[in-house]
């Protein structure tokens, strides 16, 4: 059995899990209310006078910010919790296959719930002449976002059997992921830091290269950087969980 | 089939296993006896490659569990302790999971769901969701899974824990019925089952094997294997023991039971006279001296409860700042 299918099977049991439970449809009206709210009131949609989607994507990194570690959670607590972890890596597969299966199809069901978000760019389409490259590249950006998050939660996840424990700590690390790149914080930090230091810790901020996304360009260095979070955090989910049984 | 060398395993400065090492062949069924917090669980997790130990190597199938983890893994089939299963799916949905993790697909995935299914009895449920399953429902599809794939190597974790008497006989006899072409170890509490179905049992305690043998060698190790059970209609009980203790080869006599006009009594041969013919000579030294009438006559064989107590130290005793119950005292 290829490494491939392996994977595949993890992640077909995971998604089916979250299509199982009522939970994956509140969370799909929720992020479709918020993402609707935010964009056409919060962000002023009517007022700008312009076809975009800015303002919608504008939100995502606040937004995602609670939805996804919501998502994530009970990736490894869950497991850890009902003792399925013992089946799960006793199974012919490694810890990094779980691991990839596991976050790939949390990670599909964030896509499935922006995909459905397709009324707001036919709104804008139907209203006006809005650059749809301009708007693939938020999509791309939102998505890659959501995997930093939810590559953040896996590993918090996997630290405690408590979901609302591992919401609550994937939360405030993404949100330092945030708030280091965000303007008030980074105007706050340049009073008495050097402007290098600065720009070093924005650096790291889902803000910073977030943004490119937004207007459009697609820079190879934003996409590295929210591959690197992703594969990173992944890699300490992997640490931590062997780290258990090792005791 | 499964070698396991010098195990050991330490949380903190608890050792949960102490140097373990034995060997299961194929056709072998072991049972693993030991009391609460002995080690059986942590020494199967080992063997299953879960936890890594901290000494020591498992080998399944010439496969090494810490080198080749994947190869060693897919041999092996896995009862875990608390039989754990994903509670959100339905028991076919489970098990054709666990039936694809083995790498099982199409036509060889129906056909080995179909057989789990029927070997543990679970056509009823079958489309049940597992969180509205009864326990020993439950524990039947997690043990369903660990033997969808045929596996060569059976890991057990106290099987018939929480079925009901049925069931717990079905089990056995599945266990002995496999036991002939894999090699399977499990862990149990209810030593009639190691009787039922081992071929060899090894006992451990505090992480250490105190023992291993065939049950029959362990039944032997019991002190009341070969002591000759009476009952004697004649002599006052007190009376008959004293006189029995007397006799040649007997080591001692103790008193079971003096109702209804016969008296019970068990006669130990010392150590010289462990054998079969005890019984005779003892009955032909009381038909020759006394005119008692014996009613009753038969050689103990052991049994497993008096060695499991003797060798292993009851929870009691670990705690030594615990005052030692009347009960252990005596
Ligand atoms: N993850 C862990 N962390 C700390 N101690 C542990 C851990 N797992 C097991 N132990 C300790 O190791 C010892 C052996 O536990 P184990 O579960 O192997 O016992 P057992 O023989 O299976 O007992 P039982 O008959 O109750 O199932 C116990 O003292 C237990 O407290
Ligand atoms: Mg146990």
């Amino acid at each position: 059995m290829s490494a491939r299918s392996r994977v595949w099977t993890v992640a077909k049991r995971e998604l089916a899990a979250y299509f199982d439970s009522p939970v994956a449809y509140v969370f799909i009206v929720i992020f479709l209310l918020l993402a609707g709210f935010f964009t056409f009131t919060f962000g002023a949609f009517f007022d700008r006078g312009e076809a975009s989607l800015g303002a919608f994507f504008m939100w995502m990194p606040w937004l995602f910010l609670f939805l996804v570690p919501a998502v994530g959670m009970r990736l490894w607590s869950e497991e850890r919790r009902s003792g399925t972890m013992e089946l799960l890596l006793t199974f012919p597969i490694t810890t990094w296959q779980a691991i990839a299966g596991k976050f790939l199809a949390s990670w599909l069901f964030l896509a499935i719930a922006l995909a459905l978000t397709f009324p707001v760019w036919l709104t804008v389409n139907v209203l006006g002449d809005p650059d749809n490259g301009v708007i693939v590249a938020g999509y791309v950006g939102s998505l890659l976002l959501a995997g930093a998050y939810l590559a953040v939660s896996s590993a918090t996840s996997a630290m405690t059997r408590n979901q609302v424990v591992s919401f609550i700590v994937a939360l405030v690390v993404c949100l330092a992921l945030v708030l280091v790149g965000f303007p008030p914080v980074t105007d706050l930090l340049a009073r008495w830091a050097p402007p290098w230091l600065v720009e070093a810790v924005a650096a790291f901020s889902v803000l910073t290269h977030f943004e490119g996304f937004q207007k459009g360009v697609l820079d190879s260095r934003d996409v590295v950087f929210f591959a690197s979070v992703i594969g990173f955090a992944l890699f300490v989910t992997g640490v931590v969980l062997r780290g258990q049984r090792a005791g | 089939m499964i070698k396991v060398e010098h195990l050991t395993r330490t949380f903190g400065p608890k050792t949960a296993v102490d140097d373990v090492s034995f060997e299961v062949a194929r056709g072998e069924v072991l049972g693993f006896l030991g009391p609460n917090g002995a080690g059986k669980s942590t020494t199967m997790r080992m063997i299953t490659g879960y936890i890594p130990p901290t000494a020591g190597r498992v080998a399944v199938c010439g496969f090494d569990v810490a080198a080749q983890p994947i190869e060693a893994r897919r041999r092996i089939g896995y009862l875990p302790e608390s039989a754990p299963s994903y509670h959100d799916m339905s028991v076919v949905a489970f098990l054709g999971f666990a039936a694809e993790m083995r790498g099982l697909r199409a036509e060889a995935k129906k056909r080995a769901v179909a057989k789990a299914v029927e070997t543990c009895f679970l056509e009823s449920v079958l489309h049940q969701s597992i969180d509205t399953l009864s326990k020993g429902f439950r524990h039947r599809t997690c043990l369903a899974q660990a033997l969808i794939h045929d596996p060569e190597v059976l890991i057990l974790d106290e099987p018939t824990d929480g079925l009901d008497p049925n069931q717990k006989h079905e089990v056995r006899s599945l266990i002995r019925r496999m036991g002939a072409d894999k090699a399977i170890v499990f862990s149990t509490h209810i030593l009639e089952e190691v009787e039922a179905a081992c071929s060899r049992a090894i006992i451990i305690d505090r992480g250490r094997i105190v023992a291993n043998g065939t049950p029959a060698e362990l039944k032997a190790r019991s002190d009341r294997a070969g002591a000759v059970r009476l009952a004697l209609r004649g002599p006052q009980a007190e009376a008959a023991r004293e006189a029995l203790a007397k006799l040649p080869g007997v080591a001692r006599v103790e008193i079971v039971s003096d109702e209804g006009g016969a008296v019970a009594v068990r006669a130990f041969p010392d150590q010289a006279q462990r054998q079969a013919a005890f019984a005779a000579q003892l009955a032909q030294a009381i038909m020759s001296r006394w005119s008692w009438t014996i009613a009753e006559l038969h050689t103990e064989e052991g049994r497993l409860d008096d060695v499991f107590r003797a060798i292993t130290r009851p929870d009691t005793a670990r705690e030594p700042a615990a005052p030692a119950p009347e009960r252990v005292a005596a």
